[in-house]
């Protein structure tokens, strides 16, 4: 009897003192951050891309192309439909402006609207106008690893470190190896699932891997989501100063 | 005051309904399955398509009926300073009717009384808001705005109008930001060619009746609705709009019980009456039977004395009860003062109205309790032994 209390409590210590080491054997949070960053940002990026957005009316095809400075700045322009062509968006720090050819009319985007489905996608206004790092914005730890499509993740979980944060919390899948997210589920503060970003093609661009494609799911919306494929990507391009003004809009 | 309260009880139920019928939900309301299962979101991307075949199809099946197509929206309202950047912004419901070349809509839903500045829309382009939104984008007549919204694709939407008046409908809730426009400049706008997102249906004949209104519902939702079709019609009676059913159900039910208990308490007083009013003549019966008159035909005459007097009586109370009705028919009682904070969708002046319940509800309570007031206070006269009748008549 004491052999068998004494050998239960040695495999409980064993097992303790494993998964502690385990723990010990997962990067900080911070230094996962700091990889995705220096994989994924550049200084100014040019992305031409094509969003499928599948509505209750079926399936619309839009082209777009952003150029972006940093994370402050940002201009983008609807290439096609015929329909949409021409509208363009500025995003200058934490304001937006929506210009429409069929009105010739700048108008500012705030407020609630910001809240809004951007262009009818998955995306809100809000998820496009994050202008700061997410070290800035979130605590980081790495709660686990998980596969993902065969590459093994490190499970990251953002914490808000302030109020007025787009969603409290955030659970990343980073691939440990490329360190690029492959899925990010965003919840409300009640822990409410609102968002699920998942990125797949990633492909070596310029020297650095990058997804190719993403598929953006408001999950408090009935029906399928929104899918962006990027056409073409250039990194640190030289982007002249005149496309960040607002009268360029026009 | 039976015939009174039934009247103005009757009035104020029908008005609140017909206020929400003709604004938002018609008697009865047609739109696609998705939409009105999602309706309190305006998901103008489950419009009704061909809206033009549909309004023929349905003029045709129920000619009783007059239907109207109306497009029912949300968005920002964008007022641009003299350089075209934006001044000044407002969160917006809208909503689009056919304003221009008919007066219809305007009369249905006595527009008329709620402008209070410039005119209705008489040309494309041009929009009503309410006089708060007004106030706070700081917008006049001539103005020009850019509404922004979402068209029936799911893509962005912006159009240009011009502020051609101002509307105040008494209730906060369209106050607070209701912005109206022609519906062809709404269509332009939602990109909504030859659609609608929903079809308000009236009864030509009649006031809401909420059995014919669920009955026509029902027939219709058999032909049409399919489950796994979200764009398949349906209908819907105001009953099945969200808060109706609970005002409907309390106006058929709140209106029988607040007029039977009144009626209980009036019977009661008249029934008092009766019975006073027989025990007072109990010397007179008692003569009568000394003098020989049979039991039965005291109590015969006694009865049918009550019952002449409770005809005369409740003609004479239907007739002050009508006259009283009338005047508040025709006048009413006006509560905008007191209602400038309501919620509820509901007219600002109280009318009482009449209908063929008015000239008998009180009829009944009024001979029957007297006669059975009556009936009871004779019971007595059977009673009554020959051989006191003498001792109380020397009293």
């Amino acid at each position: 009897m004491l052999f068998m209390k004494t050998l239960k409590i040695f495999i409980l210590c064993f097992c303790a003192v494993s998964m502690l080491n385990a723990q010990n054997n997962y990067p900080s949070g911070k230094s996962v951050l700091a990889k995705i960053t220096q994989n994924m940002s550049a200084k100014t990026k040019i992305v031409e891309a094509k969003m499928e957005i599948a509505g209750s009316r079926g399936t619309r095809i839009m082209q777009t192309k952003t150029w972006s400075e940093g994370e402050k700045k940002a201009y983008i322009e609807i290439l096609a439909p015929e329909r949409e062509k021409g509208t363009k968006m500025l995003k200058l720090d934490n304001k937006l402006w929506i210009y429409s050819p069929k009105t010739k009319r700048s108008i500012e985007i705030s407020g609630q609207m910001l809240r809004q489905s951007m262009l009818g996608s998955d995306m809100s206004y809000e998820d496009m106008m994050s202008d700061s790092p997410m070290q800035q914005k979130y605590s980081a730890d790495v709660t686990g690893e998980e596969t993902i499509d065969g590459r093994k993740c490190w499970i990251l979980t953002l914490t808000a470190l302030k109020e007025g944060v787009n969603y409290h919390t955030q659970k990343m899948w980073v691939d440990q190896e490329r360190n690029v997210p492959l899925r990010i589920d965003m919840f409300s503060r009640n822990g409410k699932l609102l968002k699920r970003l998942e990125l797949s093609d990633v492909e070596r661009i310029q020297g650095r891997w990058f997804p190719k494609t993403m598929v953006y799911k408001d999950m408090l919306k009935e029906g399928k989501d929104t899918k962006m494929t990027i056409i073409d990507i250039q990194f640190d391009e030289i982007i002249p100063t005149k496309l960040f003004e607002k009268t360029y809009l026009k | 005051m039976t015939v009174f309260l039934q009247a103005y009880m009757n009035g104020i139920f029908t008005d609140s309904i017909e206020t929400t019928a003709k604004f938002t939900s018609g008697y009865v309301k047609v739109m696609t399955s998705a939409y009105k299962t999602n309706q309190s979101q305006m998901p103008n991307d489950y419009a009704i398509t061909g809206i033009s075949n549909v309004l023929k199809t349905l003029q045709t099946n129920y000619p009783d009926m007059t239907w109207t197509d109306r497009i029912q929206f949300g968005g920002l309202l964008d007022a641009p300073d003299s350089i075209g950047n934006t001044r000044s912004q407002g969160n917006v419901m809208g909503l689009g009717l056919h304003l221009i070349g008919t007066d219809d809509e305007i009369n249905r839903m006595g527009l008329k009384s709620k402008l209070l500045t410039g005119a209705f829309p008489r040309k494309p382009g041009e929009m009503m808001v309410t006089d708060q939104l007004a106030t706070k984008m700081k917008l006049k007549t001539g103005d020009q705005v850019t509404l922004m919204s979402v068209s029936m694709y799911g893509d962005m939407a912006m159009y240009t109008f011009t502020v051609c008046g101002t509307l105040h409908f008494g209730t906060e809730m369209l106050d607070r930001g209701m912005v109206v426009a022609d519906i062809t400049d709404i269509r332009m706008a939602l990109d909504m060619d030859d659609a609608a997102g929903e079809i308000l249906g009236f009864f030509n004949d009649s006031p809401y009746d909420n059995d014919r209104a669920v009955e026509l519902a029902d027939s219709f939702n058999t032909k049409n609705t399919k489950s796994n079709d979200k764009f398949s019609l349906a209908m819907s009676p105001m009953s099945g709009v969200g808060g109706m059913d609970f005002l409907i159900a309390y106006s058929e039910n709140a209106q029988f019980i607040i007029i039977f208990i009144f009626v209980l308490a009036m019977s009661i007083v008249l029934w008092n009456t009766g019975l006073v009013g027989g025990l007072r003549r109990y010397g007179e019966f008692g003569l009568r039977l000394a003098i020989g008159e049979n039991k039965g035909e005291i109590y015969r005459s006694l009865i049918g004395e009550a019952l002449l007097t409770g005809i005369i009586g409740s003609l004479f109370g239907i007739a002050f009860g009508l006259l009283v009705s009338w005047l508040m028919q025709t006048y009413g009682l006006d509560t905008s003062g007191m209602m400038k904070n309501s919620q509820m969708m509901m007219p600002t002046v109280f009318k009482a109205q009449i209908n063929v319940q008015t000239y008998y509800i009180g009829f009944l309570p009024g001979v029957l309790s007297t006669v059975i007031g009556a009936m009871l206070a004779g019971v007595g006269i059977y009673k009554r032994q020959t051989a006191s009748l003498f001792k109380e008549l020397e009293n």
